[in-house]
Protein backbone atom coordinates (compact mmCIF):
# COMPACT_ATOMS: atom_id res chain seq x y z
CA UNK A 1 0.00 0.00 0.00
CA UNK A 2 1.78 3.07 -1.33
CA UNK A 3 0.53 6.62 0.46
CA UNK A 4 1.52 9.40 -2.06
CA UNK A 5 3.26 12.39 -1.02
CA UNK A 6 0.40 14.74 -0.39
CA UNK A 7 -0.44 17.58 2.01
CA UNK A 8 -1.80 15.98 5.19
CA UNK A 9 -5.47 15.72 5.49
CA UNK A 10 -5.28 16.58 9.01
CA UNK A 11 -2.61 16.69 11.81
CA UNK A 12 -2.54 13.58 13.84
CA UNK A 13 -5.18 10.62 14.32
CA UNK A 14 -8.76 11.34 15.32
CA UNK A 15 -9.22 7.77 16.04
CA UNK A 16 -11.45 8.72 19.35
CA UNK A 17 -9.67 6.28 22.71
CA UNK A 18 -10.95 3.95 23.96
CA UNK A 19 -13.70 3.12 21.93
CA UNK A 20 -13.30 4.26 17.85
CA UNK A 21 -16.22 3.83 16.69
CA UNK A 22 -18.19 6.34 19.27
CA UNK A 23 -17.92 10.16 19.94
CA UNK A 24 -17.93 10.79 23.02
CA UNK A 25 -18.90 13.84 24.91
CA UNK A 26 -16.11 15.43 27.15
CA UNK A 27 -17.55 15.13 31.07
CA UNK A 28 -17.08 19.40 31.27
CA UNK A 29 -19.21 20.09 28.42
CA UNK A 30 -21.98 17.57 29.54
CA UNK A 31 -21.89 19.03 32.77
CA UNK A 32 -23.08 22.41 31.64
CA UNK A 33 -25.86 20.95 30.67
CA UNK A 34 -26.48 22.43 27.11
CA UNK A 35 -26.24 19.18 25.30
CA UNK A 36 -29.51 17.82 22.98
CA UNK A 37 -29.57 14.30 22.83
CA UNK A 38 -31.35 13.45 19.51
CA UNK A 39 -32.26 9.82 18.12
CA UNK A 40 -31.37 10.22 14.26
CA UNK A 41 -32.95 7.35 12.77
CA UNK A 42 -33.89 4.20 13.36
CA UNK A 43 -37.01 5.33 10.65
CA UNK A 44 -35.24 8.43 9.37
CA UNK A 45 -35.31 8.18 5.42
CA UNK A 46 -31.85 9.21 5.12
CA UNK A 47 -30.50 6.42 6.91
CA UNK A 48 -29.65 4.02 4.57
CA UNK A 49 -31.87 1.54 5.92
CA UNK A 50 -32.78 1.57 9.83
CA UNK A 51 -29.95 2.44 11.42
CA UNK A 52 -29.91 4.39 14.83
CA UNK A 53 -27.41 7.20 15.47
CA UNK A 54 -27.94 8.73 19.15
CA UNK A 55 -26.53 12.31 18.43
CA UNK A 56 -25.52 14.45 21.04
CA UNK A 57 -25.72 18.31 19.95
CA UNK A 58 -24.32 21.18 21.41
CA UNK A 59 -26.24 24.03 20.01
CA UNK A 60 -25.73 22.80 15.93
CA UNK A 61 -22.49 21.00 16.60
CA UNK A 62 -22.26 17.33 17.11
CA UNK A 63 -20.25 16.62 19.82
CA UNK A 64 -21.02 12.84 20.93
CA UNK A 65 -22.04 9.73 18.47
CA UNK A 66 -22.93 6.65 18.45
CA UNK A 67 -24.45 4.12 16.19
CA UNK A 68 -27.23 1.35 17.21
CA UNK A 69 -27.59 -1.13 15.16
CA UNK A 70 -29.26 -4.60 14.65
CA UNK A 71 -32.92 -3.57 13.63
CA UNK A 72 -32.80 -5.64 10.31
CA UNK A 73 -30.66 -8.32 11.73
CA UNK A 74 -31.95 -11.32 10.09
CA UNK A 75 -29.19 -13.85 11.20
CA UNK A 76 -28.57 -14.76 7.36
CA UNK A 77 -25.24 -16.70 8.38
CA UNK A 78 -26.68 -18.84 10.82
CA UNK A 79 -29.53 -20.08 8.24
CA UNK A 80 -27.22 -20.53 5.56
CA UNK A 81 -25.47 -23.52 7.90
CA UNK A 82 -28.96 -24.78 8.01
CA UNK A 83 -29.11 -25.35 4.18
CA UNK A 84 -27.30 -27.07 1.67
CA UNK A 85 -24.51 -25.52 -0.15
CA UNK A 86 -26.60 -25.33 -3.25
CA UNK A 87 -29.77 -23.65 -1.25
CA UNK A 88 -27.50 -21.07 0.69
CA UNK A 89 -26.28 -20.02 -2.68
CA UNK A 90 -30.00 -18.15 -2.48
CA UNK A 91 -28.81 -16.22 0.73
CA UNK A 92 -25.56 -13.78 -0.04
CA UNK A 93 -27.63 -11.91 -2.30
CA UNK A 94 -30.00 -10.78 0.44
CA UNK A 95 -27.18 -9.72 2.93
CA UNK A 96 -26.40 -6.48 0.65
CA UNK A 97 -28.82 -5.99 -1.23
CA UNK A 98 -27.78 -3.45 -3.65
CA UNK A 99 -24.64 -5.62 -4.34
CA UNK A 100 -26.30 -8.65 -4.61
CA UNK A 101 -24.28 -9.75 -7.84
CA UNK A 102 -20.72 -9.62 -5.59
CA UNK A 103 -22.38 -11.12 -2.71
CA UNK A 104 -23.52 -13.99 -4.86
CA UNK A 105 -19.72 -14.36 -6.14
CA UNK A 106 -18.29 -14.43 -3.00
CA UNK A 107 -19.85 -17.02 -1.54
CA UNK A 108 -19.63 -19.50 -4.88
CA UNK A 109 -15.95 -18.67 -4.88
CA UNK A 110 -15.65 -20.15 -1.22
CA UNK A 111 -17.52 -23.59 -2.62
CA UNK A 112 -15.48 -23.72 -5.72
CA UNK A 113 -12.21 -22.75 -3.99
CA UNK A 114 -13.14 -25.34 -1.10
CA UNK A 115 -14.51 -28.03 -3.86
CA UNK A 116 -11.22 -27.28 -6.18
CA UNK A 117 -13.54 -26.80 -9.05
CA UNK A 118 -12.43 -24.85 -12.18
CA UNK A 119 -15.20 -23.00 -14.07
CA UNK A 120 -15.17 -22.45 -17.89
CA UNK A 121 -13.93 -19.57 -19.11
CA UNK A 122 -17.45 -18.28 -20.25
CA UNK A 123 -18.51 -18.03 -16.67
CA UNK A 124 -15.71 -16.69 -15.32
CA UNK A 125 -16.07 -13.71 -17.81
CA UNK A 126 -19.72 -13.33 -17.61
CA UNK A 127 -19.08 -13.54 -13.73
CA UNK A 128 -16.81 -10.33 -14.28
CA UNK A 129 -19.12 -8.37 -16.01
CA UNK A 130 -22.45 -8.73 -13.78
CA UNK A 131 -20.38 -8.05 -10.94
CA UNK A 132 -19.30 -4.91 -12.80
CA UNK A 133 -22.75 -4.29 -14.00
CA UNK A 134 -23.80 -4.56 -10.25
CA UNK A 135 -21.09 -2.31 -9.28
CA UNK A 136 -22.25 0.91 -11.37
CA UNK A 137 -26.56 -0.28 -10.22
CA UNK A 138 -24.63 0.62 -6.64
CA UNK A 139 -23.19 3.19 -7.14
CA UNK A 140 -26.26 5.46 -9.13
CA UNK A 141 -28.31 4.12 -6.05
CA UNK A 142 -25.81 5.50 -3.96
CA UNK A 143 -25.59 8.70 -5.87
CA UNK A 144 -29.02 8.99 -6.34
CA UNK A 145 -29.94 8.79 -2.52
CA UNK A 146 -27.28 10.62 -1.00
CA UNK A 147 -28.09 14.01 -3.44
CA UNK A 148 -31.68 13.50 -3.06
CA UNK A 149 -31.00 13.58 0.92
CA UNK A 150 -28.90 16.41 0.25
CA UNK A 151 -31.66 18.53 -1.65
CA UNK A 152 -30.35 17.57 -5.27
CA UNK A 153 -33.64 15.90 -6.48
CA UNK A 154 -33.08 15.82 -10.12
CA UNK A 155 -29.76 13.52 -9.80
CA UNK A 156 -31.98 11.09 -8.58
CA UNK A 157 -33.80 10.94 -11.54
CA UNK A 158 -31.15 10.50 -14.11
CA UNK A 159 -29.37 8.06 -12.02
CA UNK A 160 -32.92 5.76 -11.41
CA UNK A 161 -32.99 6.09 -15.47
CA UNK A 162 -29.55 4.32 -16.09
CA UNK A 163 -30.43 1.76 -12.47
CA UNK A 164 -33.70 0.93 -14.38
CA UNK A 165 -31.85 -0.20 -17.88
CA UNK A 166 -29.36 -1.97 -15.65
CA UNK A 167 -32.03 -3.94 -13.86
CA UNK A 168 -33.67 -5.05 -17.28
CA UNK A 169 -30.50 -6.58 -18.16
CA UNK A 170 -30.42 -8.56 -15.61
CA UNK A 171 -33.96 -9.23 -16.14
CA UNK A 172 -33.11 -10.52 -19.41
CA UNK A 173 -29.74 -12.29 -18.43
CA UNK A 174 -30.84 -13.68 -14.81
CA UNK A 175 -34.55 -13.59 -14.48
CA UNK A 176 -35.17 -11.84 -11.58
CA UNK A 177 -34.23 -7.30 -11.36
CA UNK A 178 -32.32 -8.30 -7.81
CA UNK A 179 -31.00 -11.34 -6.27
CA UNK A 180 -30.50 -13.70 -9.68
CA UNK A 181 -29.02 -16.89 -7.69
CA UNK A 182 -27.49 -17.11 -11.39
CA UNK A 183 -23.80 -17.73 -10.08
CA UNK A 184 -23.83 -21.56 -8.89
CA UNK A 185 -21.44 -23.54 -7.68
CA UNK A 186 -19.06 -24.74 -11.41
CA UNK A 187 -20.12 -21.52 -13.24
CA UNK A 188 -23.51 -20.17 -14.16
CA UNK A 189 -27.35 -21.57 -14.01
CA UNK A 190 -27.95 -21.00 -17.31
CA UNK A 191 -25.99 -19.89 -20.97
CA UNK A 192 -26.10 -16.06 -21.49
CA UNK A 193 -29.00 -15.51 -23.69
CA UNK A 194 -29.18 -14.30 -26.92
CA UNK A 195 -29.42 -10.96 -27.60
CA UNK A 196 -27.77 -10.32 -24.31
CA UNK A 197 -24.57 -8.65 -25.71
CA UNK A 198 -26.55 -6.21 -27.94
CA UNK A 199 -28.99 -4.92 -25.04
CA UNK A 200 -25.39 -4.73 -22.95
CA UNK A 201 -23.39 -2.56 -25.84
CA UNK A 202 -26.63 -0.55 -25.84
CA UNK A 203 -26.36 0.51 -22.06
CA UNK A 204 -22.48 0.77 -22.02
CA UNK A 205 -23.00 3.74 -25.22
CA UNK A 206 -25.86 4.99 -22.80
CA UNK A 207 -23.61 5.25 -19.56
CA UNK A 208 -21.05 7.40 -20.04
CA UNK A 209 -22.63 10.68 -21.31
CA UNK A 210 -25.16 9.59 -18.45
CA UNK A 211 -22.21 10.23 -15.67
CA UNK A 212 -21.33 13.00 -17.42
CA UNK A 213 -24.30 14.63 -16.75
CA UNK A 214 -24.37 13.83 -13.24
CA UNK A 215 -21.30 15.55 -12.94
CA UNK A 216 -22.78 18.30 -14.70
CA UNK A 217 -25.35 18.25 -12.35
CA UNK A 218 -23.51 17.80 -9.24
CA UNK A 219 -19.37 19.20 -9.84
CA UNK A 220 -19.82 22.58 -10.08
CA UNK A 221 -23.19 22.82 -8.26
CA UNK A 222 -22.46 25.52 -5.77
CA UNK A 223 -24.51 23.92 -2.77
CA UNK A 224 -23.26 20.46 -3.44
CA UNK A 225 -19.88 21.44 -3.03
CA UNK A 226 -20.45 23.78 0.23
CA UNK A 227 -22.13 20.85 1.78
CA UNK A 228 -19.09 17.86 0.33
CA UNK A 229 -15.67 19.47 0.40
CA UNK A 230 -13.87 19.04 3.37
CA UNK A 231 -16.47 17.87 5.46
CA UNK A 232 -16.32 14.13 6.77
CA UNK A 233 -12.00 13.63 7.02
CA UNK A 234 -10.75 10.87 7.46
CA UNK A 235 -7.11 10.30 7.01
CA UNK A 236 -5.55 7.86 5.16
CA UNK A 237 -3.83 6.03 8.18
CA UNK A 238 -6.81 6.40 10.51
CA UNK A 239 -8.62 5.07 7.39
CA UNK A 240 -6.58 1.83 7.67
CA UNK A 241 -6.72 1.84 11.75
CA UNK A 242 -9.99 1.62 11.50
CA UNK A 243 -10.26 -1.00 8.96
CA UNK A 244 -11.74 0.93 5.94
CA UNK A 245 -11.19 -0.53 2.58
CA UNK A 246 -13.07 0.41 -1.08
CA UNK A 247 -13.93 4.34 -1.72
CA UNK A 248 -13.45 5.29 1.57
CA UNK A 249 -10.06 4.23 1.73
CA UNK A 250 -9.31 5.13 -1.97
CA UNK A 251 -11.08 8.60 -1.24
CA UNK A 252 -8.39 8.81 1.40
CA UNK A 253 -5.71 8.62 -1.35
CA UNK A 254 -4.62 4.89 -0.38
CA UNK A 255 -4.69 3.04 -3.24
CA UNK A 256 -5.92 -0.56 -2.31
CA UNK A 257 -8.42 -2.56 -4.56
CA UNK A 258 -8.68 -5.91 -4.47
CA UNK A 259 -8.85 -6.42 -8.35
CA UNK A 260 -5.59 -5.29 -8.67
CA UNK A 261 -3.37 -6.33 -5.66
CA UNK A 262 -4.83 -10.25 -5.90
CA UNK A 263 -6.92 -10.27 -9.08
CA UNK A 264 -9.57 -12.93 -9.00
CA UNK A 265 -11.98 -13.89 -11.74
CA UNK A 266 -9.93 -12.59 -14.95
CA UNK A 267 -9.40 -8.95 -13.82
CA UNK A 268 -5.47 -8.91 -14.61
CA UNK A 269 -6.47 -9.75 -18.11
CA UNK A 270 -8.74 -6.43 -18.77
CA UNK A 271 -7.48 -2.86 -18.52
CA UNK A 272 -8.32 -1.02 -16.08
CA UNK A 273 -7.35 2.10 -13.58
CA UNK A 274 -8.13 2.33 -9.95
CA UNK A 275 -9.12 5.63 -9.00
CA UNK A 276 -7.40 7.07 -6.02
CA UNK A 277 -8.58 11.00 -4.30
CA UNK A 278 -6.29 12.48 -1.43
CA UNK A 279 -8.92 14.75 0.07
CA UNK A 280 -10.58 12.58 2.38
CA UNK A 281 -13.99 14.33 2.39
CA UNK A 282 -17.66 13.72 0.87
CA UNK A 283 -16.70 15.52 -2.27
CA UNK A 284 -13.70 13.28 -2.68
CA UNK A 285 -15.49 9.81 -2.23
CA UNK A 286 -18.26 10.87 -4.71
CA UNK A 287 -15.55 11.89 -7.22
CA UNK A 288 -14.20 8.30 -6.65
CA UNK A 289 -17.30 6.73 -7.15
CA UNK A 290 -18.29 8.59 -10.60
CA UNK A 291 -14.55 7.60 -11.99
CA UNK A 292 -15.16 3.66 -10.98
CA UNK A 293 -18.83 3.99 -12.73
CA UNK A 294 -16.81 4.84 -15.72
CA UNK A 295 -14.10 2.38 -15.19
CA UNK A 296 -16.58 -0.45 -14.65
CA UNK A 297 -18.24 0.42 -17.67
CA UNK A 298 -14.68 0.02 -19.52
CA UNK A 299 -14.74 -3.28 -17.93
CA UNK A 300 -17.80 -4.38 -18.89
CA UNK A 301 -17.33 -3.60 -22.74
CA UNK A 302 -14.08 -5.31 -22.38
CA UNK A 303 -15.60 -8.66 -21.21
CA UNK A 304 -18.50 -8.18 -24.25
CA UNK A 305 -15.81 -8.04 -26.33
CA UNK A 306 -13.65 -11.29 -25.17
CA UNK A 307 -16.56 -13.06 -23.93
CA UNK A 308 -15.34 -16.73 -25.20
CA UNK A 309 -17.41 -19.38 -26.68
CA UNK A 310 -18.19 -22.93 -24.92
CA UNK A 311 -20.30 -24.12 -22.20
CA UNK A 312 -21.44 -21.94 -19.24
CA UNK A 313 -20.84 -24.03 -16.05
CA UNK A 314 -18.35 -27.16 -15.43
CA UNK A 315 -18.91 -31.03 -16.48
CA UNK A 316 -18.68 -32.08 -12.85
CA UNK A 317 -21.88 -34.23 -12.36
CA UNK A 318 -20.84 -35.06 -7.98
CA UNK A 319 -21.42 -30.74 -7.69
CA UNK A 320 -23.16 -29.93 -10.81
CA UNK A 321 -27.10 -30.36 -11.73
CA UNK A 322 -27.58 -32.69 -15.17
CA UNK A 323 -28.70 -31.15 -18.24
CA UNK A 324 -32.25 -30.77 -18.38
CA UNK A 325 -32.41 -32.96 -21.60
CA UNK A 326 -30.69 -36.06 -19.85
CA UNK A 327 -32.78 -36.53 -17.10
CA UNK A 328 -35.96 -38.10 -19.75
CA UNK A 329 -33.43 -40.48 -21.17
CA UNK A 330 -30.74 -41.73 -18.63
CA UNK A 331 -31.59 -43.17 -14.99
CA UNK A 332 -28.01 -41.89 -13.32
CA UNK A 333 -28.51 -38.54 -14.36
CA UNK A 334 -31.78 -38.84 -12.75
CA UNK A 335 -30.21 -40.27 -9.35
CA UNK A 336 -27.44 -37.49 -9.27
CA UNK A 337 -30.57 -34.89 -9.69
CA UNK A 338 -32.14 -36.47 -6.62
CA UNK A 339 -29.01 -36.33 -4.75
CA UNK A 340 -27.68 -32.84 -5.30
CA UNK A 341 -31.18 -31.62 -4.54
CA UNK A 342 -32.39 -33.44 -1.64
CA UNK A 343 -28.96 -33.87 0.15
CA UNK A 344 -26.73 -31.34 -1.85
CA UNK A 345 -23.17 -32.17 -2.41
CA UNK A 346 -19.90 -32.65 -0.13
CA UNK A 347 -17.62 -30.42 0.26
CA UNK A 348 -14.30 -31.59 1.30
CA UNK A 349 -13.58 -30.19 4.92
CA UNK A 350 -11.45 -27.32 5.44
CA UNK A 351 -11.64 -23.61 5.95
CA UNK A 352 -11.44 -20.77 3.35
CA UNK A 353 -11.69 -16.85 3.23
CA UNK A 354 -12.47 -15.53 0.30
CA UNK A 355 -12.24 -11.67 -0.25
CA UNK A 356 -13.44 -9.62 -3.69
CA UNK A 357 -13.63 -5.94 -4.48
CA UNK A 358 -17.48 -5.26 -3.46
CA UNK A 359 -18.79 -1.99 -4.37
CA UNK A 360 -18.18 -0.88 -0.60
CA UNK A 361 -14.75 -2.69 -0.41
CA UNK A 362 -13.17 -5.65 0.63
CA UNK A 363 -16.30 -7.80 1.07
CA UNK A 364 -15.17 -11.38 2.67
CA UNK A 365 -16.71 -14.94 2.97
CA UNK A 366 -14.99 -17.04 5.31
CA UNK A 367 -16.42 -20.38 5.33
CA UNK A 368 -16.00 -23.62 7.08
CA UNK A 369 -17.26 -27.09 6.30
CA UNK A 370 -16.97 -30.31 8.19
CA UNK A 371 -17.16 -32.42 4.63
CA UNK A 372 -21.20 -32.23 5.09
CA UNK A 373 -23.29 -31.31 3.15
CA UNK A 374 -23.78 -28.19 4.49
CA UNK A 375 -21.80 -25.52 5.48
CA UNK A 376 -20.41 -25.50 9.54
CA UNK A 377 -19.87 -22.02 9.15
CA UNK A 378 -20.49 -18.76 7.11
CA UNK A 379 -19.51 -15.60 8.32
CA UNK A 380 -19.26 -12.43 5.93
CA UNK A 381 -16.92 -9.98 6.22
CA UNK A 382 -19.25 -6.73 5.31
CA UNK A 383 -17.60 -3.73 3.70
CA UNK A 384 -20.44 -1.84 5.12
CA UNK A 385 -19.93 -2.66 9.01
CA UNK A 386 -16.29 -1.04 9.00
CA UNK A 387 -17.68 2.07 6.90
CA UNK A 388 -20.17 2.53 10.08
CA UNK A 389 -17.34 2.15 12.64
CA UNK A 390 -15.56 5.34 10.25
CA UNK A 391 -18.54 7.61 10.85
CA UNK A 392 -17.91 8.92 14.46
CA UNK A 393 -14.39 9.47 13.23
CA UNK A 394 -15.44 11.70 10.45
CA UNK A 395 -18.02 12.96 12.15
CA UNK A 396 -15.07 15.51 14.46
CA UNK A 397 -16.36 18.99 14.03
CA UNK A 398 -19.16 18.09 12.03
CA UNK A 399 -22.41 20.01 12.34
CA UNK A 400 -25.88 17.80 12.33
CA UNK A 401 -26.76 19.25 8.81
CA UNK A 402 -23.19 17.59 7.79
CA UNK A 403 -24.50 14.21 9.70
CA UNK A 404 -26.47 13.54 6.36
CA UNK A 405 -23.93 14.09 3.86
CA UNK A 406 -21.31 12.32 5.88
CA UNK A 407 -22.94 8.93 6.82
CA UNK A 408 -24.08 8.91 2.82
CA UNK A 409 -20.83 8.81 1.73
CA UNK A 410 -19.74 6.03 3.38
CA UNK A 411 -22.43 3.84 1.52
CA UNK A 412 -23.40 1.66 4.27
CA UNK A 413 -26.23 -0.92 3.61
CA UNK A 414 -27.93 -1.79 6.75
CA UNK A 415 -28.78 -5.46 5.26
CA UNK A 416 -25.26 -5.50 5.41
CA UNK A 417 -24.62 -4.49 8.37
CA UNK A 418 -26.78 -5.93 10.48
CA UNK A 419 -27.17 -9.47 8.45
CA UNK B 1 -11.78 26.80 -5.12
CA UNK B 2 -14.93 28.43 -4.10
CA UNK B 3 -18.23 27.49 -4.89
CA UNK B 4 -19.64 29.64 -7.85
CA UNK B 5 -22.90 30.69 -8.11
CA UNK B 6 -22.45 30.48 -11.87
CA UNK B 7 -21.60 27.04 -12.31
CA UNK B 8 -24.91 25.28 -10.86
CA UNK B 9 -25.52 27.02 -14.76
CA UNK B 10 -24.12 23.44 -15.69
CA UNK B 11 -26.48 21.75 -13.85
CA UNK B 12 -29.27 23.55 -15.38
CA UNK B 13 -28.03 23.25 -19.08
CA UNK B 14 -29.04 19.37 -18.62
CA UNK B 15 -31.94 19.57 -17.19
CA UNK B 16 -33.08 22.59 -19.90
CA UNK B 17 -31.80 19.84 -22.82
CA UNK B 18 -33.85 17.07 -21.14
CA UNK B 19 -36.71 18.97 -22.22
CA UNK B 20 -36.50 18.37 -26.19
CA UNK B 21 -36.26 14.25 -25.08
CA UNK B 22 -38.84 12.34 -24.92
CA UNK B 23 -39.49 10.88 -21.39
CA UNK B 24 -39.26 7.61 -20.72
CA UNK B 25 -41.48 7.47 -17.99
CA UNK B 26 -43.81 4.47 -18.52
CA UNK B 27 -47.50 4.85 -17.18
CA UNK B 28 -47.66 1.68 -15.67
CA UNK B 29 -51.07 0.10 -14.61
CA UNK B 30 -52.03 1.39 -18.24
CA UNK B 31 -48.75 0.31 -19.96
CA UNK B 32 -47.16 -2.94 -18.90
CA UNK B 33 -43.49 -3.43 -20.09
CA UNK B 34 -42.68 -6.58 -22.37
CA UNK B 35 -40.80 -8.69 -19.73
CA UNK B 36 -38.34 -10.87 -20.48
CA UNK B 37 -38.76 -14.65 -21.48
CA UNK B 38 -36.92 -15.82 -17.99
CA UNK B 39 -38.53 -13.56 -15.87
CA UNK B 40 -39.71 -15.70 -12.70
CA UNK B 41 -42.96 -14.84 -11.66
CA UNK B 42 -45.62 -16.60 -9.88
CA UNK B 43 -45.58 -20.45 -10.22
CA UNK B 44 -48.03 -22.60 -12.22
CA UNK B 45 -48.86 -26.16 -12.54
CA UNK B 46 -49.09 -28.03 -15.29
CA UNK B 47 -51.06 -30.09 -17.48
CA UNK B 48 -50.23 -32.67 -20.35
CA UNK B 49 -52.60 -32.02 -23.50
CA UNK B 50 -54.95 -34.57 -22.36
CA UNK B 51 -55.49 -33.17 -19.02
CA UNK B 52 -53.78 -35.76 -16.80
CA UNK B 53 -51.72 -33.35 -13.92
CA UNK B 54 -47.76 -33.97 -14.87
CA UNK B 55 -47.02 -33.37 -10.97
CA UNK B 56 -46.46 -37.14 -9.63
CA UNK B 57 -46.02 -36.17 -5.88
CA UNK B 58 -42.61 -36.76 -5.53
CA UNK B 59 -41.70 -33.62 -3.32
CA UNK B 60 -38.53 -32.85 -4.61
CA UNK B 61 -39.50 -29.20 -5.34
CA UNK B 62 -40.40 -28.42 -1.54
CA UNK B 63 -36.73 -30.25 -0.81
CA UNK B 64 -34.97 -27.90 -3.06
CA UNK B 65 -36.72 -24.92 -1.81
CA UNK B 66 -34.42 -22.75 0.34
CA UNK B 67 -37.88 -20.75 1.55
CA UNK B 68 -39.25 -23.83 2.83
CA UNK B 69 -42.75 -22.46 1.67
CA UNK B 70 -43.86 -25.84 -0.94
CA UNK B 71 -45.96 -28.09 1.05
CA UNK B 72 -46.74 -31.54 -1.04
CA UNK B 73 -49.14 -34.48 -0.29
CA UNK B 74 -49.23 -37.44 -2.43
CA UNK B 75 -51.60 -39.75 -2.72
CA UNK B 76 -51.95 -43.03 -5.42
CA UNK B 77 -53.42 -42.94 -8.30
CA UNK B 78 -56.19 -45.65 -8.86
CA UNK B 79 -58.28 -46.57 -11.90
CA UNK B 80 -61.41 -44.82 -11.37
CA UNK B 81 -59.74 -41.99 -10.06
CA UNK B 82 -56.40 -40.87 -12.57
CA UNK B 83 -55.13 -37.77 -11.54
CA UNK B 84 -51.50 -37.49 -12.87
CA UNK B 85 -49.70 -39.62 -15.26
CA UNK B 86 -47.58 -41.85 -12.92
CA UNK B 87 -47.96 -43.77 -9.73
CA UNK B 88 -49.19 -40.94 -7.62
CA UNK B 89 -50.54 -37.83 -7.77
CA UNK B 90 -50.26 -34.45 -5.50
CA UNK B 91 -53.22 -34.75 -3.18
CA UNK B 92 -52.13 -31.04 -1.68
CA UNK B 93 -50.31 -28.84 -3.30
CA UNK B 94 -49.46 -25.61 -1.56
CA UNK B 95 -47.10 -22.16 -1.83
CA UNK B 96 -47.21 -19.90 0.63
CA UNK B 97 -46.20 -16.93 -1.28
CA UNK B 98 -45.64 -14.55 1.43
CA UNK B 99 -42.35 -17.02 2.22
CA UNK B 100 -41.45 -18.04 -1.77
CA UNK B 101 -38.16 -15.58 -2.71
CA UNK B 102 -38.71 -16.76 -6.19
CA UNK B 103 -35.27 -18.33 -6.98
CA UNK B 104 -36.66 -20.72 -8.90
CA UNK B 105 -35.02 -23.55 -7.62
CA UNK B 106 -38.22 -25.92 -7.94
CA UNK B 107 -38.59 -25.00 -11.44
CA UNK B 108 -35.25 -26.42 -11.89
CA UNK B 109 -35.53 -29.12 -9.29
CA UNK B 110 -38.90 -30.79 -10.68
CA UNK B 111 -38.02 -33.49 -13.09
CA UNK B 112 -41.13 -33.26 -14.80
CA UNK B 113 -41.57 -30.01 -15.90
CA UNK B 114 -44.54 -30.01 -13.73
CA UNK B 115 -43.58 -26.81 -11.94
CA UNK B 116 -42.58 -23.81 -13.97
CA UNK B 117 -42.27 -19.89 -12.61
CA UNK B 118 -44.63 -17.82 -15.18
CA UNK B 119 -44.51 -14.06 -15.59
CA UNK B 120 -47.50 -12.86 -13.31
CA UNK B 121 -45.76 -10.57 -10.96
CA UNK B 122 -48.71 -8.59 -9.60
CA UNK B 123 -49.69 -11.00 -6.45
CA UNK B 124 -50.60 -8.49 -3.95
CA UNK B 125 -53.25 -9.66 -1.61
CA UNK B 126 -54.90 -7.90 1.30
CA UNK B 127 -54.72 -10.68 3.49
CA UNK B 128 -52.06 -13.18 4.14
CA UNK B 129 -53.88 -16.20 4.26
CA UNK B 130 -54.93 -15.34 0.59
CA UNK B 131 -51.70 -15.93 -0.37
CA UNK B 132 -51.20 -19.51 0.75
CA UNK B 133 -51.93 -20.70 -3.37
CA UNK B 134 -53.54 -24.51 -3.47
CA UNK B 135 -53.16 -26.47 -6.13
CA UNK B 136 -56.56 -25.24 -7.85
CA UNK B 137 -54.80 -21.73 -8.03
CA UNK B 138 -51.78 -22.87 -9.56
CA UNK B 139 -53.70 -25.25 -11.86
CA UNK B 140 -55.80 -22.55 -13.29
CA UNK B 141 -55.15 -20.03 -16.19
CA UNK B 142 -54.08 -17.19 -14.96
CA UNK B 143 -56.04 -14.35 -15.12
CA UNK B 144 -53.51 -11.05 -15.86
CA UNK B 145 -51.20 -11.65 -18.92
CA UNK B 146 -48.15 -10.37 -19.76
CA UNK B 147 -46.80 -9.72 -22.65
CA UNK B 148 -43.78 -11.49 -23.17
CA UNK B 149 -40.49 -10.36 -25.10
CA UNK B 150 -39.59 -12.74 -28.06
CA UNK B 151 -37.96 -15.95 -26.96
CA UNK B 152 -36.49 -16.04 -30.41
CA UNK B 153 -34.44 -13.18 -29.94
CA UNK B 154 -33.86 -13.09 -25.79
CA UNK B 155 -33.21 -16.06 -24.64
CA UNK B 156 -31.28 -19.16 -25.25
CA UNK B 157 -31.57 -21.25 -28.72
CA UNK B 158 -33.49 -24.23 -26.55
CA UNK B 159 -34.29 -22.92 -23.41
CA UNK B 160 -33.47 -25.99 -22.21
CA UNK B 161 -36.14 -26.55 -18.94
CA UNK B 162 -38.77 -25.01 -20.47
CA UNK B 163 -38.59 -26.91 -23.78
CA UNK B 164 -41.59 -29.41 -22.70
CA UNK B 165 -43.51 -27.03 -20.36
Amino acid sequence: MAIAERPLIYEGTRVPHPIPTMLRVDDELREMGDILQVNFGPNHPSTHGVLRLVVDLDGEKVVGLEAKIGYVHTGFEKTMEQKTWWKAITYPARIDYLAYQNNELVFVLAIEKLLQLETPPKATWMRMLLCELNRIHSHLVWLGTSALELGAISVFWYTFREREALCDLFELATGYRLHTRYFQAGGLAEDIPKGFEAECRKFCKTMSPGVDQYEALLDKNAIWIERTRGLGLLSADDAIALGQSGPVLRGSGVDWDLRKSQPYLAYDQVDFDVPVYHGGDVYDRYKLRMDEMRESTRIVEQCLDAMPEGPWIADDRKVVLPPREELHTSMESLIYHFKIVTEGYRVPEGEIYVAVESPRGELGCYVVSDGGPRPWRVKFRAPGFAALEATATCMRDALVADLIAIVGSLDTVMGEVDR
Amino acid sequence: MSPQPLGSLHGFAVTFRQIFRKPITQQYPEYKRPLYPRFRGRHRLNRFENGLEKCVGCSLCAAACPADCIRVVAAENTPENRVSAGERYARIYEINMSRCIFCGYCEIACPFDAITLGNEYEISEYSRDDLIYTKDMLLAEPRKRVTIQDPELFDTPIPYYRAKA
